[in-house]
């Protein structure tokens, strides 16, 4: 039988507000367990909530970003369940009347297809703590630092159909709030992480099958394998007979398997009901206006302008508009340096040396300025790309500072100028004819190939700095002379 | 509406209550008379009616994004039962 | 120290202070030794933080010495102990919390704190607020002082029976269903349970979130005025704490009653009240009359379905509210947990008291999945029927009057066992926690020999009204100035 996979996501991105949902502590990753719990936080008797007016906004601009209509008026709900992480005994989140309701965001498939996914809705949540479970004599330890740290929990129709569609979809949620500036994207610190629908059914059926929910994956290579090895064992499942059952499971990576969790399906009857301690959270016209006003482009217009204004390749312009912080960075070099040249250093020299060592272009050695600098001498022919290359390993060691004119003292520290003087040139190619006789009545006896020979010698004589385009027209010159 | 023992088991354990075996035929029996005394809402003509969350027909205030707390971890762990190097220690947790 | 303190009014008191004829740190010993002296046989404080007072009033007789006190600086009151007081025990009646040390102030002991009135003690009252009787009390009953065999009402017996007993001048206390207005009634002092929103609820341990609100025990409506209006006022740290500016609630109680509009709702007055206390509250309405008031008799159509809906909402808020009570962060936890749910279990199950137990588990079963919206949303819609039976007659009415209970206080134990009995002695009160508004119970007189309280109910925001209209009975009669004779002290007798 043909199987087909329905995939919905439940994405958590933690919002970059500096303080919590509900209180004024600070939201700091990395802290000293429990010094950013404040009374509110370890939910003490008698303490109230009071809503962040950041986390609102930043909703709101995730809404309109979707073209979604935003909620007027939006209500906070609890969550009922207890876990010792969740020290209210119930998670203050939305439910029937969330902040942002039904958007839809366009994901490229891999054979450049474009295909629309269903935003059912984000809303706000309060995140929980952690349980530490290294062994304090046979206990669990909590830390409540990240308790009511606020989420927007993004929820997809089931319309993802592979775990390739469903990476794209959240790689397009990541690039997009990051664009947004609402979430730092830090998949290892669990700022955006991700639980999936995973359900199978005979390719033709209309009707969903029972779907398992893979819990809390971070990063975009597990999801792909979660979702993949899940699929295999509910298809292994019911093609022996068996069922699959509803349920949340975990994946681990280690085993590559994912696993019931039983222990956190026992209380399944959340008892939702409006928090008495809150009000409607009021949308007005004025409101989403402000907000609208404060929309950065967002990725899909910003491809289409680097195509135009530019004159990049879909590709360049893909890659470079695939996050903000690359597009900034992109945009902040071609303003004064030539833009194709910007686009082909970032797309390679820059890529390759952020990936060699895990690095976002953000924490990159080499930022936008030096490598403006570095170009501009490309341009103006004070050195050769080749060249370049060395200047850019010098400038991603720390050599030179940290600004436009870095490029400058490398390429002067280390004697790498150009040369374009046609009589120091000249001197260079008439050692180098003198010297090899027998290559020069090869090629005078009309075998071009030997051509390249001479270009190589004169490069390596002037240790690659003579301009390649004079050494070129001077040896054709000289050599057919 | 009565509450069977049985379902008085089940709310118990939603609630995280432990209920004396002795004790849930007297809960069943309280639950029920006080479910009972709830069904008078059953005489209320409640069609078309907005439901009411709250007493104030008002909008939530929002609070300005700024970080006011300070670290008093000492102080406010000093009601727990059990601790170790600033965690609040409870039972294993299995998942 | 002269005796007749405990008969003199907060103004008089802030007079003897602010002109020298007695300290506060004098005032406030005295009522500490009448604590030590009465409390035992009634039981009224769960804490008595006597060091931490003498230490306030210390306090204030200096800012009173420097100049810089306000008009109730120096004059020492008591807590519920469902407030929060920041290194005092703070039990909520309960055993959950017998070892809890709060970290922090509730706004309101914070605001009476920063004008330096001392904090006797925190008063004992039913566990998490849940009960009329106070006998559901993890610290044991509340006498109530007209007759020791008898409860004080509840939920905030324990301010009750202080201020009735005159073991502190003035008390604080929280409304839910009428846990101020009806344990007021009982013991024959003056209750005031403001509109929602009015008091920032910050601090003080929630029961029903949507219906808690904080207010006042007090010997008079004059004294009332005073200290609501002290502990009254926007709170940031309340999301449904109102931000309107609270009135000079004294400089209104002399107006005249000419004129003014007394709705009386028949539904108060049907079947289920006392005939005794019937004639009490016809009593104090012929009083009014006579004050220049006019009667209207109206109807609150909804009134019996007032209880059952609150037997839904209260019940699930605090089935959700007293989650946080798990043994993890504070509280109590019991011995030995095998396992994370086995701890959670019996914590809860050995810490809660029976009616606790009762109304948590009412509640998890109205939201719980097929329930939620027979029970849930339909007392919700009834909740708004309720208010709209209210709005309707505050379009005919300045005020509205009945009795706060349908009779005077029962025995000790007497339906201790029969929860439904006891929830119906909130007929009266619990109609206008679900509209918010605010309530008062003065003293009206008495019934078999029993202190009667009469309400006055006001729409949203007059409290300033009520406490004329209260006051201005009050100085017609002399009901409010009775004092159980055990605990008076005659005119003149020092
Ligand atoms: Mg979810
Ligand atoms: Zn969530």
């Amino acid at each position: 039988m043909e199987w087909e996979t329905v995939i919905g996501l439940e994405i958590h991105a933690q919002l970059s507000t500096k303080s919590k949902l509900f209180s004024g502590s600070s939201i700091e990753y990395g802290q000293e367990p429990n010094t950013q719990a404040n009374v509110v936080d370890l939910a003490m008797p008698g303490v109230l909530p009071v809503l962040n007016a950041e986390a609102v906004r930043m909703a709101a601009m995730f809404g309109l970003a979707i073209g979604a209509p935003i909620g007027r008026g939006n209500v906070f709900a609890r969550k009922n369940y207890f876990y010792p992480d969740l020290p209210q005994g119930y998670q203050i989140s939305q439910f029937d009347k969330p902040i942002v309701e039904l958007g839809h965001i366009d994901i490229t498939l891999e054979d450049g297809e474009t295909k629309r996914v269903g935003v059912t809705r984000a809303h706000l949540e309060q995140d929980a703590g952690k349980s530490l479970h290294e062994d304090f004599a046979g206990m669990t330890g909590i830390d409540l630092n990240r308790s009511g740290t606020p989420l927007l929990e993004i929820v997809s129709e089931p319309d993802m159909r592979s775990a390739k569609e469903a990476v794209a979809y959240m790689k397009k949620i990541h690039e997009l709030v990051q664009y947004l500036g609402i979430n730092d994207g830090n998949l290892q610190e669990g700022s955006f992480r991700c639980d999936a629908n995973v359900s199978v059914r005979p390719k033709g059926q209309e009707e969903f099958g029972t779907r398992a929910e893979l819990k809390n994956i971070n990063s975009f290579k597990f999801v792909e394998r979660a979702i993949n090895i899940e699929v295999e064992r509910q298809i292994d499942l019911i093609e022996e007979g068996g069922e699959v059952v509803q349920e949340t499971r975990l994946y681990d990576p280690d085993k590559n398997e994912t696993r019931s969790m039983r222990s956190k399906e026992e209380a399944n009857d959340y008892r939702y009901f409006p928090d008495p301690d809150l009000l409607p959270i009021e949308i007005t016209d004025e409101f989403l206006e402000e907000v609208r006003k404060t929309l950065p482009e967002l990725p899909d217009v910003k491809f289409k302008r680097f195509v135009e204004e530019y004159d990049l390749s879909e590709y360049d312009a893909g890659v470079l508009t695939a996050n903000i912080a690359t597009a900034d960075y992109f945009e902040s070099v071609a303003k004064s340096a030539d833009a194709k040249l910007a686009a082909n250093w970032i797309t390679g020299e820059l890529s390759s040396h952020l990936n060699k060592e895990d690095l976002s272009i953000n924490d990159s050695p080499v930022n936008a300025a030096m490598l403006t600098g570095l170009i501009k001498r490309i341009e103006d022919k004070t050195i050769s790309g080749k060249i370049a290359k060395q200047v850019f390993e010098a400038m991603w060691n720390d050599e030179g500072g940290k600004d436009e004119s870095t490029a400058d003292k490398v390429i002067d520290a280390k004697g790498l100028k150009q040369i374009t003087d046609s009589g120091a040139i000249e001197s260079i190619i008439d050692e180098i004819i003198a010297n090899n006789p027998a290559q020069v009545e090869q090629f005078q006896s009309g075998k071009d190939k030997v051509f390249g020979f001479f270009v190589g010698q004169v490069m390596k004589a002037s240790q690659g700095k003579a301009n390649p385009a004079q050494v070129n027209q001077m040896l054709k010159d000289k050599l057919s002379a | 509406m009565s509450l069977t023992p049985e379902e008085v088991k089940k709310i118990a354990f939603l609630a995280r209550l432990a209920i004396k075996e002795e004790s849930i035929e007297q809960y069943s029996e309280d639950l029920s008379g006080i479910l009972h005394l709830v069904d008078q809402m059953d005489a209320a003509n409640v069609e078309d009616i907005e439901p009411m969350a709250h007493p104030q027909d008002a909008m939530q205030r929002l609070r300005k994004d700024e970080v006011t707390e300070i670290n008093q971890r000492e102080k406010l762990m000093e009601n727990a039962p059990a601790t170790e190097n600033g965690l609040f220690l409870v039972p294993k947790v299995l998942d | 120290m002269d005796n007749q303190m405990i008969n003199k009014s907060l103004a008089e008191l802030s007079v003897g202070l602010q002109s020298g004829k007695f300290s506060s740190v004098e005032l406030t010993q005295f009522y500490l030794d009448r604590i030590a002296s009465h409390d035992s046989e009634l039981n009224a404080f769960i804490t008595v933080t006597a060091e931490q007072a003498l230490a306030t009033a210390k306090t204030a007789d200096e800012k009173i010495a420097s100049g810089s006190a306000s008009g109730l600086t120096g004059i020492p009151l008591a807590h519920k102990d469902i407030f929060c007081t920041d290194g005092v025990k703070t039990s909520a009646g309960s055993k959950m919390l017998d070892n809890f040390i709060a970290p922090y102030n509730a706004t309101v002991v914070e605001k009476l704190k920063s004008i330096s009135m001392p904090m006797l003690g925190k008063t004992n009252m039913d566990e998490f607020a849940m009960g009329s009787s106070n006998e559901n009390s993890y610290y044991g009953a509340v006498k109530n002082p007209w007759d020791l065999d008898r409860v004080p009402g509840g939920s905030s017996g324990g301010s009750a029976a202080a201020v009735a007993a005159k073991l502190a001048p003035i008390a604080t206390g929280t409304d839910t269903g009428g846990s101020i207005r009806q344990p007021a009634s009982l013991t024959g002092i003056t209750g005031i349970k403001p509109t929602y929103g009015r008091v920032s609820r910050f601090g003080m341990i929630a029961y029903a979130s949507s219906l808690d609100q904080g207010g006042v025990f007090a010997s008079s409506a004059a004294d009332s005025a005073l200290l609501l209006e002290a502990m009254s006022g926007f709170d940031a740290k309340d999301s449904t704490s109102v931000d309107i500016p609270v009135p000079d609630f004294s400089t209104t109680l002399n107006d005249s009653l000419k004129g003014l509009k007394i709705g009386l709702p028949k539904e108060y007055f049907e079947e289920g009240l006392n005939s005794e206390v019937a004639k009490v509250i016809e009593a104090a309405i012929e009083e009014y009359k006579k004050l220049g008031a006019e009667i209207v008799e109206v109807s609150l159509p909804n009134t019996h379905l007032a209880i059952p809906a609150y037997y839904v909402i209260a019940p699930a808020e605090a089935s959700s509210n007293l989650s946080r009570f798990d043994g993890v962060r504070y509280g109590y936890r019991c011995e030995d947990p095998v396992d994370l749910t086995d701890m959670y279990m019996r914590s809860r199950g050995d810490a809660f008291g029976r009616e606790v137990k009762r109304r948590i588990m009412t509640g998890t079963y109205a939201l719980s999945a097929g329930y939620y919206d027979a029970y849930y949303l339909k007392a919700q819609k009834i909740r708004r029927l309720i208010s709209e039976d209210f709005q309707k007659v505050f379009e005919k009415v300045d005020v509205i009057m009945g009795p706060v209970a349908p009779e005077t206080a029962f025995k000790i134990g007497e339906k201790s066992d029969d929860p439904i009995s006891m929830y119906l002695s909130d007929i009266y009160t619990i109609a206008l926690n679900l509209a918010g508004l605010p309530g008062m119970s003065v003293p009206a007189g008495f019934a078999n020999n029993m202190p009667v309280g009469l309400q006055i109910i006001g729409n949203a925001f007059t409290e300033g009204k009520m406490l004329n209209v209260a006051h201005q009975y009050q100085q017609a009669t002399d009901w409010h100035k009775q004092t159980p004779s055990k605990y008076a002290v005659s005119e003149g007798e020092k």
